[in-house]
């Protein structure tokens, strides 16, 4: 029972950064109907900025600061200069554009950064609460992980669903040519969109260096458990994203903790491949079938 | 332009020699379209006239490869469409464009040109809430007089097809248009739909200058101040109700008996 506890928190934890993943690709998705393969190098390019930011000396937290802003730049630019030539253009002319900029990037980071694995720092420690002697089974920087993404996603939520650009954004996502007409700068729109995936991925890099650690191709299974986090949720739905994606943070716990840590990633995908099989259009989307 | 009583009413929107061709082939031919302050144009013709092209061209979704159009004096061409709700020009579409997961109040308040506050919006300041409360307050004053304010709550797809295109009229009206260009907007009405549509756009006029595309030709005789005619991408007439109705052309090319029974 101890053990399975053990299992949960880690479970959870890492879930939370599988969502902050899951919820950018859907962001991206809606807004542009793009799946974003670039999302998880584009988050590890991030986090090596901060490291670079840390390692001159700078404190964690400004450090942190970067990446996200470096996040929310990369996005909005790589939507407005890279995107936006292909929005209008079939969709796999998208796909083929998003794996490009993963590639790139993943290649070019060596070159910039160094290929070698580097540790990546903490701001709270990473050992488990003590209380008068027992353990909590929980770090501050679990706590911390879980915090920052809850406290990210419910901003973003305020964004979309309380406020006048917020609306806009989801209008210009659903439907462009209307959204035009009523006044809405739809371009303008999807490269904030874009931007604020970016920084939700560049929080995920953050979050996931300490345990994954850093090195090019640091981002591509969290960005596989987020993918299948948010095909879980029916790709639509933030709300099933997040959902998916700490299920899947669990599964792979549990599977990694009773059956063996080589085995997690295979757990993963047999999650996506009995979720595509059993409902196609993901857990959480009712009734209608997910337009390509 | 024949008899017509000479206006002196400034122009609202002139449309003048526009064509547009898409891929070779010719949509709209020298098409001119004069709309004043405070009138209604019908635009009519069978399908594929080029009415709807007529409307994208003026709403800037195609470019003319001749000809002017302009707003209050100031050209359109070369503007994206996006400013043109911002110079108060609203549009509805025939496909109506409601969003199905906000409400019909979000709906509306989404059709407001006002400026996008992204630091207090983002921020949630103060200011931020009382500009929204005051969009919602618009919206819903849009809503109640279109009638339809007891729906504000509602999804769009829960409501009958009329109750829809009223309103998309109330969002069009967020721009506070001094041009509101009407696509179809008694396609799928019933009678009486119709009927209150035409007292509603007399009651428009007065705030505003109103040009429609419409299947329904009887609707458009009965609320024009003058009408178009379009025909194969060509303007073959233009003048008031009872000139159209007199016109061989336009009987031959499109009215045919329905004209008679008007």
């Amino acid at each position: 029972m101890h053990l399975f506890l053990i299992y949960t928190v880690d479970g959870i934890t890492n879930g939370m950064v599988y969502a902050a993943v899951a919820l950018a690709l859907v962001m991206i998705w809606r807004a542009t109907r793009i799946i974003n393969y670039a999302q998880g190098a584009m988050a590890m390019f991030t986090t090596y900025i901060a490291l670079i930011v840390i390692r001159h000396g700078a404190p964690y937290w400004l450090g942190f600061v970067v990446a996200l802003a470096t996040g929310l730049v990369i996005g909005a630019v790589t939507e407005r200069v890279l995107v936006r030539p292909v929005e209008s253009r079939p969709p796999l002319n998208a796909v083929i554009l998003s794996l490009g900029v993963l590639i790139l990037l993943e290649a070019i980071a060596p070159m910039l950064f160094g290929g070698q694995t580097q540790s990546f720092p903490v701001p709270v420690s990473n050992t488990d609460l003590l209380v008068g002697g027992t353990s909590l089974d929980i770090s501050p920087f679990a706590l911390f992980t879980i915090g920052a993404v809850l406290i990210a996603m419910l901003l973003l939520f305020l964004v979309f669903q309380r406020t006048t650009l917020g609306l806009r954004m989801r209008a210009a996502a659903f439907n462009p040519e209307i959204a035009r007409i009523l006044g809405i700068r739809v371009g303008r729109m999807l490269t904030l969109g874009w931007g604020l995936a970016a920084l939700l991925g560049a929080l995920a890099g953050m979050l996931a260096a300490p345990s994954v650690y850093l090195y090019p191709s640091n981002m591509d299974e969290v960005l596989v458990f987020g993918f299948t986090g948010a095909i879980i949720g029916g790709l639509e739905s933030p709300v099933g994203a997040v959902a998916g994606a700490v299920g899947v943070g669990l599964a792979l716990s549990y599977v990694s903790g009773y059956v063996g840590s080589d085995l997690a990633p295979l757990g993963g995908f047999a999650i996506l491949i009995v979720v595509l099989m059993l409902r196609p259009q993901g857990l959480f989307s009712f009734g209608r079938q997910r337009q390509v | 332009m024949s008899g017509e009583t000479p206006d002196t009413t400034a122009a609202v929107l002139e449309v003048a020699g526009i064509d547009v061709r898409f891929e070779g082939v010719v949509a709209l031919d020298g098409v001119s379209l004069t709309v004043r302050a405070n009138q209604i144009v019908g635009v009519i013709g069978p399908n594929g006239a080029g009415k709807t092209t007529l409307f994208n061209a003026v709403s800037r979704f195609v470019t003319p490869v001749t000809g002017t159009i302009t707003f209050k004096g100031q050209s359109l061409l070369g503007l994206p469409t996006w400013r043109l709700a911002h110079m108060g020009i609203a549009r509805t579409l025939q496909g109506l464009g409601l969003w199905p997961t906000l409400t019909v109040l979000e709906n509306v308040v989404a059709g407001s040109p006002s400026r996008t506050r992204l630091a207090p919006d983002l921020l949630a300041l103060p200011s931020a809430d009382r500009h929204t409360a005051s969009l919602r307050e618009e919206a819903l004053a849009n809503l109640g007089a279109l009638g339809v304010a007891d729906r504000a709550g509602a999804y769009p797809g829960s409501l009958p097809h009329g109750v829809q295109k009223r309103v998309i009229i109330a969002r069009a009206l967020m721009a506070r248009p001094s041009l509101l260009l009407l696509d179809e907007p008694a396609s799928g009405l019933s009678a009486t739909d119709v009927s209150e549509l035409i007292d509603l756009l007399r009651s428009l006029r007065t705030r505003m200058a109103i040009a429609l595309v419409e299947h329904h030709v009887d609707m458009v005789m009965a609320v024009s101040d003058t009408i178009t005619v379009l025909n194969l991408g060509q303007v073959i007439a233009s003048g008031s109700p009872a000139e159209i109705r007199a016109n061989s052309d336009v009987a031959n090319a499109y009215l045919g008996q329905t004209v008679a029974h008007a």
